[in-house]
Formats: C-alpha cells, sequence, structure tokens
C-alpha cells in the first residue's frame, strides 16, 4: 500500500478542520490565534503534496511565501494581543465584544 | 511501505497534536501540542522531498513563531483559568456540524480530484533542494521576494509603533526605553 498525494490532502483536511474548531470554540485569544496557525500550515502541506505530484517546484515556492506572511501576521496579532492585554488586562475575546477603545 | 508506516506514525501525531491544543485548558499546553504538530509536518515534508521547506517549517515556525508565542503568554499570564460556559446559545452543537461538514465536503470533494493537472510540464523526481528552490525563487518570483521585504519591514514597524500607543496615547520614546516592544518574528 503506498501513499499517494490524497493522503497527505485528507491528512491537511483533517488539521485545517482542527484548526477551524479552534477558531470557533476557544475564547482565549492565543489559542485562537495558533489555531489559525494550525490551518496555515495544513495548506501548506496541501502545497508541498500537489508539488511533489505534479512535479513542479512552484508549490514550494508558494510555501515560502505562505510562511514569510504568517512570520509577519504572527508578529502584528501579538502586538495586537498585548496592546488589548494592557488596555483591558484580559486576553478573552468574550469581554471585548464592544467596540469603545 | 517505509513511507507508509513513517506517514500513519507523523499523521496521527499531527492530529493528536492539533486536538490536544484545542481541548488543553493551559496555553502553554496549548502551544506544545501546536509545537508538535508542527515538528510533525515537518517530517511528512522530509518524506516529500521538500527538505528546504521542513528545515525552514523547524527555524521559523518551530523555532522563532512559538519562542514568541511563549514569550506572550508568559507576559499575558498562565495562571487565568478560562471561562468556559458559552455565552452564544448552541455554540457547540453549531461547531460541531460546521466543521464535520466542512471535513466530510473536503472528503468528497477529493474523492473526485485531489488535484488537476498532468506531470507533463513537471520533473517527475523532483527533489527541493536549496538549489532548485533558489533557482525558481531568483529566478522566476524576485519581484515577489522583493515585495515580501517590504512586507516584513512594515509588519516590524507596525509592531514598534502599536507598543507605542498605551493607554496614555502616544508616549515619547524615552519614556518608553525601560519597556521594549518584543522583537519580529
Amino acid at each position: 500500500m503506498t501513499v499517494t498525494v490524497g493522503w497527505y490532502m485528507a491528512l491537511a483536511a483533517v488539521l485545517f478542520s482542527i484548526g477551524g474548531v479552534g477558531v470557533l470554540l476557544r475564547r482565549n485569544a492565543l489559542v485562537m490565534f495558533m489555531s489559525i496557525e494550525l490551518m496555515l500550515n495544513s495548506v501548506n502541506l496541501t502545497f508541498v503534496a500537489a508539488s511533489k505530484a505534479l512535479g513542479l517546484i512552484e508549490g514550494q515556492v508558494a510555501v515560502l511565501f505562505v510562511i514569510v506572511v504568517a512570520a509577519a501576521e504572527v508578529t502584528v496579532g501579538l502586538a495586537i494581543i498585548v496592546a488589548v492585554f494592557r488596555r483591558r488586562a484580559t486576553a478573552n475575546v468574550d469581554d471585548l465584544s464592544s467596540l469603545r477603545g | 511501505m517505509a513511507e507508509t508506516v513513517v506517514f500513519v506514525i507523523f499523521a496521527v501525531v499531527a492530529i493528536a497534536g492539533g486536538g490536544f491544543m484545542v481541548t488543553a485548558r493551559n496555553p502553554v499546553y496549548s502551544a506544545m501540542g501546536l509545537l508538535t504538530a508542527m515538528f510533525s509536518i515537518a517530517v511528512l515534508y522530509v518524506v516529500l522531498d521538500a527538505h528546504f521547506i521542513a528545515a525552514v517549517q523547524i527555524i521559523i515556525y518551530a523555532g522563532a513563531v512559538m519562542t514568541l508565542f511563549l514569550f506572550v503568554i508568559m507576559l499575558i499570564g498562565v495562571d487565568r483559568v478560562e471561562d468556559r460556559t458559552e455565552e452564544i446559545p448552541l455554540q457547540r452543537p453549531l461547531t460541531a456540524i460546521v466543521s464535520i461538514g466542512l471535513l466530510a465536503a473536503i472528503l468528497l470533494a477529493g474523492r473526485q480530484a485531489w488535484i488537476t493537472g498532468t506531470r507533463i510540464l513537471g520533473d517527475a523526481d523532483l527533489s527541493g533542494t536549496i538549489e532548485n528552490v533558489a533557482d525558481e525563487l531568483f529566478g522566476t518570483w524576485t519581484l515577489a521576494f522583493l515585495a515580501t521585504i517590504f512586507l516584513l519591514t512594515i509588519a516590524a514597524l507596525g509592531t514598534v509603533a502599536l507598543a507605542q500607543f498605551g493607554p496614555a496615547g502616544l508616549r515619547s520614546v524615552a519614556s518608553s526605553a525601560e519597556d521594549e516592544p518584543e522583537e519580529p518574528a
């Protein structure tokens, strides 16, 4: 039994769904953010699997760009979480439901 | 055969790490679960002959990003108990329906075709070494690569700007010298 590209795609789908559950279910902003990272990672796995299946290196270049954008996103997102925490002393998104500053 | 064994082991570890991340009460445990999943995905990259991407995954995600996450978790405080009572009615059943529906939709769509396209264009035994990736990155995608430089610079500037806007508005640089903003990843 050989591992086909579909196995990797199915694994990525499962990981993406787990990340989606984390975003929908958790209230801690940091854990929600980590779930988004897991979703990005699962999409990267599909890129690499498709790159291998089609024999094209472009998929791995796309993964590099996704990783760069994810690193920038983590930097800004964590800075926002820290800024909100300094103002409100909470990282729970239920406590941040009003738009008042 | 060996590939099957490695795939099954690390797929199970990745799913277990992801599930642990979602269910753990302590954010530090969640970070460790995510780290486990990322290491497993890096192993799968090696199986797929994407050696450079695997190294980047470990250095950037497991190294820089997770360190930044742990830093912020420690800064915000790990001893807070998360309130688990739902304020939106039916949130958990709706979450289960939406996520299981999403998974089922993806898997059913994948039964038709995971990838459309043929191998006519590509190289049959592709290897994602630094040389191959760099040829493509600096040959075809130079402009996009340069754009990421601007993106990272702007992200670093934005982080510093966010750290400057406190409850008292924009503070002077001299008075905020004691609390440095965190470094970009």
